[in-house]
């Protein structure tokens, strides 16, 4: 049964609200005016906030997904189903954020939209992924069962995320490593400065709480669709 | 040896079971009831440890469900709808096989025995996949005895079956029921039911909804009750 | 999970190999998968030949990435058909049945669609090596073959399962198994083509650290996720 909870809305959802909207403006005030123009790449380096927070963001949701997933397998509770799915789909939002905004940087940067880096192969194999997870999904009728393999299938695909992090520290690759220490070959590095880490981890805060409050939406979403079939049946009489 | 308390179960937001409470005593034969989707198959996937109840108790042959499911498994047999066969496999092929799994000492002299009981022992070579729906069904019998269960679960074993084969299945479950084996099977035939089973079952829209006759004979105008139940109960529903 | 109550590894084992054995049984009778899977495999290679127009300079390098492609496609319908098996008279429920420990019944899956590839592969690798004229006679590469194979086998069995149970499942098997697979595919090739090429073991050993790190834990998430997958 879908809690009381539901039927209103929280007044923290809503400040968080309000906090995502002021911080996400402010962020973007941030990139472009107070962070400094990086002098190799230009303005286009501005990207390299967003695009870090997004995927930042994208890869802590999937991991979410499969720890809810975990949950689920241990202690099977339709709220960790329900969670689970809506972390996988802010994610993949996200992390195809985090996609488009490395390809504008590519553009100018390595001359090319796209390349087959193992980190662009790593992240859209970790994209796709959690794509087939939709799915799997939408093919199985059975809610316990749909539960059940979305658990599975959203651990086993997590594995894809490390993958995903680790493919710039471990392989040959062009992709800059900024944080750490990277391949020598690769193209488009740069030192932050001290205006830029402030930036940078300001819009991680901004990129967080706004994936936060979208992720509790979603939950909400999922919850009222699922009192919405429950009430249908009521009065359909099964 | 087969009991069980308030036991429920929900397909999605869909009950098919509600508080079910049924027993069945060792060396009896029992008859469970009802039409078409009643809840029949899914009771007795329940209590095979195929499924798990959404809620309620239940035991059989000494292990409560679905905890010691694991355990109850080598005391269970579980004749389904399908007839649970390897169809490019031989007749002799799938009894051996099971017969492995279950690790029954002396696999090839339980194997022939069981052929030659259903009569299937001229054929025992053939892929299963040749078979007419009445020998599948009795090589399926024969899987499901293979390991000499105490508890047997059996969804519709008349069905498919001619003359000959009814009869001698029933007499088979009337002596392993004299032997102590507890008998469940669904039916949707009355006069089955009443022919062979000491204590029946009505299940309808997923409630047991005529009273188990305790250990009285069933009574001659049993099908006006049985009627008159299903009724009620889509009543109820 | 369930190796506690007394159940001995010998009875594990042996159910094990009473699957692998049952599901060899039934590919020897049919005799469909194997013919079916080797008939696809040729005419596999028979396309990227014009696909990629395989000239004796392309193909050495190239071989190892053909083969692995192959074998990927190829694998799918020895899942698909393995899984279908146990669909058809609802033979899955009759093992479920049985008091077996139900991880058995997974490994014992796997062994035989392991078996498959490995057949394909030993008909498949001659020939290419004939038709293409080049050496794939080389432990190392073999070594890799029969590493990669069985993380294919490990993960696809698990998925295999789990396609079966859904709508559309001959479908969903490559969308569920090709993005899991990516990692254990591109290792695999990589391995394949340095060993071909004649490379320093060192060279080799971070790939086929990562096959067996792979072959190691796809099947202990099996182990562990089998039985929630076949439960009702």
């Amino acid at each position: 049964m879908a809690s009381e909870t539901v039927s209103k809305k929280p007044s923290f959802l809503a400040a968080l609200n309000y906090l995502s909207l002021a911080l996400m403006l402010a962020a973007t005030w941030m990139v472009f005016f107070y962070a400094p123009r990086e002098a190799v790449m230009g303005e286009v380096q501005r990207v390299f906030y967003f695009h870090v927070s997004a995927g930042w963001v994208g890869m802590v949701a999937f991991i979410a997904a499969a720890v809810a997933g975990i949950i689920y397998l241990v202690r099977p509770d339709k709220k960790w189903d329900v969670f689970s799915v809506a972390a996988v789909e802010i994610g993949l939002v996200y992390s195809l954020v985090n996609i488009v905004t490395g390809s504008i940087w590519a553009r100018p940067t390595w001359n090319t939209w796209w390349t087959w880096d193992p980190r662009l192969v790593t992240a859209s194999v970790m994209e796709l992924t959690f794509l087939a997870y939709l799915l799997l999904r939408q093919s199985i009728e059975d809610p316990e069962r749909r539960a059940r393999f979305g658990a599975i299938y959203s651990i086993l695909g997590s594995l894809t995320v490390p993958l995903t992090y680790m493919s710039i520290r471990i392989w040959r690759t062009i992709h800059p490593v900024v944080i750490g220490s990277g391949d020598p070959g690769a193209k488009g590095n740069f030192a932050m400065t001290q205006p830029m880490v402030f930036t940078l981890l300001f819009s991680l805060l901004a990129f967080t709480v706004f994936g936060v409050t979208l992720l509790w939406h979603r939950v909400r979403l999922g919850w009222l669709t699922e009192r919405v079939e429950q009430l249908r049946l009521k009065v359909m009489g099964m | 040896m087969i009991s069980t308390q308030g036991l429920s179960k929900r397909f999605g937001y869909r009950w098919v079971l509600k508080d079910v409470d049924l027993d069945a005593q060792a060396g009896e034969i029992v008859a469970l009831l009802g039409p078409n989707g009643a809840g029949k198959s899914t009771l007795l996937r329940i209590l095979a440890t195929l499924s798990k109840p959404t809620l309620g108790e239940c035991q059989i042959a000494g292990f409560s469900l679905p905890q010691q499911a694991a355990a109850a498994r080598a005391r269970i047999g579980f004749l389904a709808h399908q007839p649970l066969l390897y169809e490019d496999l031989s007749a002799e092929q799938n009894l051996a096989f099971y017969a492995r799994l279950y690790r029954i000492k002396r696999p090839a002299a339980r194997v022939t025995e069981l052929l030659r009981l259903f009569d299937l022992h001229l054929r025992r070579q053939e892929p299963v996949r040749i078979f007419s729906r009445g020998m599948q069904q009795r090589l399926a019998l024969a899987r499901v005895l293979l390991h000499n269960p105490r508890v047997l679960l059996l969804d519709e074993p008349h069905s498919g079956l001619d003359r000959a084969a009814l009869d001698v299945l029933d007499s088979l479950l009337r002596k392993l029921a004299k032997k102590g084996t507890t008998i469940l099977f669904a039916t949707h035939d009355l006069h089955r039911a009443q022919s062979l089973a000491r204590k029946v079952y009505v299940l309808a829209e997923g409630r047991l909804v005529a009273p188990s006759d305790g250990r009285r004979r069933i009574p001659g105008s049993f099908s006006g009750v049985y009627s008159r139940a299903l009724r009620a109960a889509q009543k109820g529903a | 999970m369930r190796l506690k109550r007394g159940l001995s590894l010998a009875q594990y084992l042996a159910t094990v190999f009473a699957i692998l054995r049952k599901d060899l049984a039934v590919e020897w009778r049919s005799r469909q998968l194997l013919a079916a899977m080797l008939i696809f495999t040729l005419l596999v290679i028979l396309i990227f030949n014009f696909a990629l127009e395989l000239d004796a300079r392309v193909r050495s390098e190239v071989s190892a990435g053909v083969l692995w492609a192959t074998f990927a496609f190829a694998g799918t319908l020895g899942l698909n058909r393995s899984m279908a098996v146990e669909k058809e008279g609802k033979a899955l429920d009759g093992l479920l049945l049985a008091p077996v420990d139900r991880s058995a019944v997974y490994f014992g899956k796997a062994f035989a669609n392991l078996f498959f590839m490995l057949v394909v592969a030993v008909l498949i690798l001659p020939m290419y090596a004939i038709l293409y004229n080049v050496n794939l006679w080389h432990s190392g590469f073999l070594l890799v073959v029969l590493l990669g194979s069985w993380g294919y086998s490990a993960i696809g069995t698990l998925l295999a399962t789990m396609a079966i149970q859904a709508r559309s499942r001959e479908l969903l098997l490559p969308v569920l198994l090709f993005p899991l697979l990516i990692p254990v595919f591109v290792t695999a090739v990589r391995a394949s083509s340095f060993f071909l090429q004649g490379l320093e073991l060192t060279y080799i050993w971070p790939s086929l650290n990562l096959l067996i790190a792979y072959g190691l834990i796809m099947p202990a998430l099996g182990y562990m996720f089998f039985d929630f997958i076949v439960e009702e």
